[in-house]
């Protein structure tokens, strides 16, 4: 309970660094605020609330395909891409530009902990006692990679994971199991799948596929392959951990 | 069978290089070499008396060509067919004519919209008609515009009147030839606009009647908009109508009232939102409507083909229309006169608790500020993807996005023209509206099917599951085959008695348009676009 107050603190901070990381662009709080208005009542329309639904485009990413500043993408916005489904918007300069603003502020990381946990003793438990590093190597191919996770996460929700990993499962991260017909057990991760077939990254690191007629089972797990922290970790340990992971960000 | 298939090629034949008279279309299952309109006919069955394949050799269907189109939009177009050519718009509004045998271009008509243009969901097109020797065409710039279908040369070019690019109105509808009228209607209901459906001279493109899909003051039905929200209230229109003959009434549904997901400023039932209306096509007046979501805040658009069939229920025919709605119900109406016959759900429901006697929902559910999950998806438990009615199953097919689901959350709109006019756009949901080419959805996050329900007895017959969710029309045929696709990037046909899977084949795209068929030179050929290319299938020779 203590923890999650203090994560809620850290949350509303992370608000005013947002406002600072834009004030460097010339934006107000409110402007940015209003961006995200319009940004879920158009944008969104076509890219989704997390600005990925565009295969390709992300929009919240701080990476853009066409533009690099600031001006380009407010052009882009105002006056659509010619040739592709990206329409002109009854935009004003300002207006887009708050767009901008909050699809930066968000990039930049509008959730920075700035307190509670202690970084260094977090670093210490994920490569010690947490024993993390074991899955999430950088160049692991089972687990997410946490590289940028501080980027992509707010603390609530990485807290959330450590305590109960399969509370909410990464999508990426979805682990199945087959049984073949001849009774072969193969578990992986899943990595696509249709109507008829199945593609899998095997335990074995091996890139399989099945057609789903050759199965005698197919299961998607419920659960993640990770350790809960709860009962494990307690609750410093825990902020601690989560202070750490925040400041996890390979994009600057 | 397939003599019977020869016989009636042979027999339509004689209208070989005839122009495409009104009757022609009215009588289009006496020639079903052709394909004449959106549905393949006026009833909207799209449903063929072709019978060469046949679930015994449909396993032998083979690619008999592939068109590519110069386009990465959405293909969304039903080729219309005549004489062995075949008439598609290539996105976002090229007409092209194909050899309906080789799937060369005979010639393109090449249009370029207003980079005004500004349509929610892509620059797609739904296809042409055809009357006379002439094309129809609507554009996402909303203009309508006739083609000679022998040249591809331009033979007028009106802009719609009030269908203003710059406002959100656009063309997407494939137009609907009634009598010597051409009617269409704009999209644009994210946008604020005030939906119309209206009649054109096929000769002049000159405007015959108008009927405004919201009321204007001192009309009927103005009442039911607070304000003047009216004036803004969406009820666009971009999925093809229908025609009965005998009762001389045009019916077309209408979709979402404006903004989408916030109803504060718009109290009252919204007409004529999501709802069927059944006009006079020689004046445009109102016959009848029915309203299957009144004040709508979920964006479940009545943007569903009509099917007309004539079937018997509780011991007398009826003549009845069927519709499987965005909401996630299945109506059987009397199409005399608009009276609900039947409503049932075919997927997981709980923007309402039910319908009552006379078809309308009861306890319907808000979205809260904070946001309520509600099923199904903003995007519909089905949608503007063609259904399809066999009079010799008697079943009604529907493609269906099954347990689906999002969290709206009513949120302030400005209206700002040109503007999304929206509310807060829903969020938690992992199915997106453009597809993806991967799927690790589980289950319970909504999946794709084919369902055959029974009008008769309100049950549904059985269901076709897919993994991913389907944007893709169905056909039936008189050899009981059902085709259809999905996102998974395959067209297949089943057995439209039992829904077993008789054949499959890959389309390295997402079918997001309806299958027709068509013959030529004693072949039947089955034509469906999916990612950017039409392919055409046909019997191994």
């Amino acid at each position: 309970m203590k923890a999650t107050m203090r994560f809620g603190f850290s949350v509303l901070l992370a608000a005013c660094c947002a406002v600072t990381v834009s004030a460097q662009h010339g934006y107000t709080r409110a402007e940015v605020e209003n961006g995200a208005r319009l940004f879920q009542a158009s944008c969104a329309t076509c890219h989704g609330a997390k600005g990925d639904a565009v295969r390709g485009v992300t929009l919240l990413s701080g990476q853009f395909r066409r533009a690099t500043s600031d001006e380009q993408l407010v052009k882009i916005i105002i006056e659509g891409i010619a040739g592709t489904s990206m329409p002109p918007n009854n935009y004003s300069e300002l207006e887009a530009g708050m767009v901008v603003a909050y699809m930066r502020g968000i990039a930049a990381g509008d959730n920075v902990v700035v307190a509670s946990g202690d970084v260094a003793r977090g670093k210490t438990l994920f490569d010690g006692k947490g024993k993390c590093g074991t899955c999430h190597d950088p160049t692991s191919r089972m687990a997410p990679s946490l590289a940028d996770v501080g980027a992509l996460r707010r603390p609530l929700d990485l807290e959330q994971s450590v305590l109960d990993p399969s509370a909410e499962l990464h999508p990426d991260f979805r682990f199945v199991r087959v049984v073949t017909r001849a009774g072969a057990i193969v578990t992986g991760r899943l990595l696509n799948q249709s109507t008829f077939s199945v593609q899998i990254l095997d335990s074995a690191q091996q890139l399989r596929a099945f057609d789903k007629a050759d199965l005698r089972e197919f299961v998607i797990m419920k659960t993640s392959e990770m350790p809960p922290a709860r009962g494990t970790l307690d609750s410093q340990e825990v902020a601690d951990l989560v202070a750490y992971l925040t400041t996890l960000r390979s994009r600057r | 069978m397939m003599m019977r298939a020869a016989l009636l090629i042979l027999v339509a034949s004689v209208s070989l290089g005839a122009q495409v008279s009104f009757d022609r279309i009215l009588g289009a299952p006496a020639e079903p070499q052709n394909w004449l309109t959106y549905s393949g006919n006026l009833q909207s069955h799209r449903y063929s008396p072709l019978t060469q394949v046949t679930p015994a050799n449909v396993r032998n269907l083979e690619l008999a060509w592939a068109f590519q189109a110069m386009s990465l939009e959405k293909f969304e177009a039903t080729p219309l067919a005549l004489d062995g050519v075949l008439f598609t718009v290539q996105p976002p509004n090229d007409v092209v004519a194909i050899d309906g045998a080789s799937g060369r271009i005979f010639w393109t008509y090449t249009y370029r919209p207003s980079q005004q243009a500004r349509p929610c969901c892509g620059r797609v097109n739904r296809g042409l008609a055809i009357l006379g020797d002439s094309l129809f065409m609507g554009t996402i710039d909303g203009h309508l515009i006739a083609l000679d279908s022998k040249s591809g040369r331009e033979l007028w070019n009106v802009a719609v009147a009030g269908a203003r690019p710059e406002a959100g109105y656009t063309i997407t509808v494939a137009p609907l030839v009634v009598k010597d009228t051409i009617i269409v209607g704009p999209a644009g209901g994210d946008f604020g606009v005030r939906g119309f459906i209206a009649a054109f001279d096929p000769k002049t493109g000159k405007e015959i009647w108008r009927f405004n899909t919201i009321p204007g003051p001192g009309e009927p039905g103005h009442e039911t908009w607070a304000g003047d929200s009216w004036m803004r209230g969406g009820s666009a229109v971009w999925t093809t109508g229908s025609y009965d003959p005998e009762l001389n009434l045009t019916y077309w549904g209408t979709g979402n009232p404006g903004p989408d997901f916030n109803g504060d400023n718009r109290a009252g039932d919204n007409l004529y939102s999501n709802s069927v209306v059944a006009l006079d096509p020689d004046t445009g007046k109102l016959k009848w409507h029915f309203q299957f979501t009144p004040h709508d805040e979920f964006d479940y658009d009545a943007t569903q083909v009509p099917v007309l069939a004539d079937i018997e229920l509780r011991g007398r025919m009826r003549k009845v229309m069927l519709w499987a709605n965005r909401n996630g119900y299945w109506y059987v109406l009397d199409r005399t006169n608009g009276e609900f016959l039947s409503g049932k759900p075919f997927t997981k429901v709980t923007w309402t608790t039910g319908l009552d006697a006379k078809g309308r929902p009861e306890n319907v559910v808000r979205p809260t500020a904070e946001g309520t999950v509600v099923f199904p998806h903003f995007a519909g438990a089905t949608n503007w993807y063609s259904p399809s009615y066999s009079p010799r199953t008697g079943l009604f097919y529907v493609p269906a996005w099954m347990d689906s689901s999002a969290n709206f959350a009513r949120r302030p709109a400005d209206y700002v023209e040109g503007r999304a006019f929206l509310g807060a756009f829903p969020t938690g949901t992992t199915l997106s509206i453009n597809g993806t080419q991967v799927n690790r959805r589980l289950p319970g996050e909504g999946y794709g099917a084919v369902l055959a329900l029974d009008p008769r007895t309100g049950q549904k017959k059985w269901e076709f599951t897919m993994t991913d969710i389907t944007d893709a029309g169905i056909l039936t045929t008189a050899s009981d085959l059902l085709f259809s696709g999905g996102r998974e990037g395959f067209v297949y046909a089943l057995d439209a008695r039992s829904g077993a899977l008789l054949w499959k084949a890959p389309v390295a795209g997402i079918v997001q348009a309806a299958p027709m068929t068509y013959a030529m030179n004693g072949r039947q050929y089955v034509a469906i676009a999916a990612g950017n290319s039409l392919y055409a299938y046909a019997l191994r020779p």
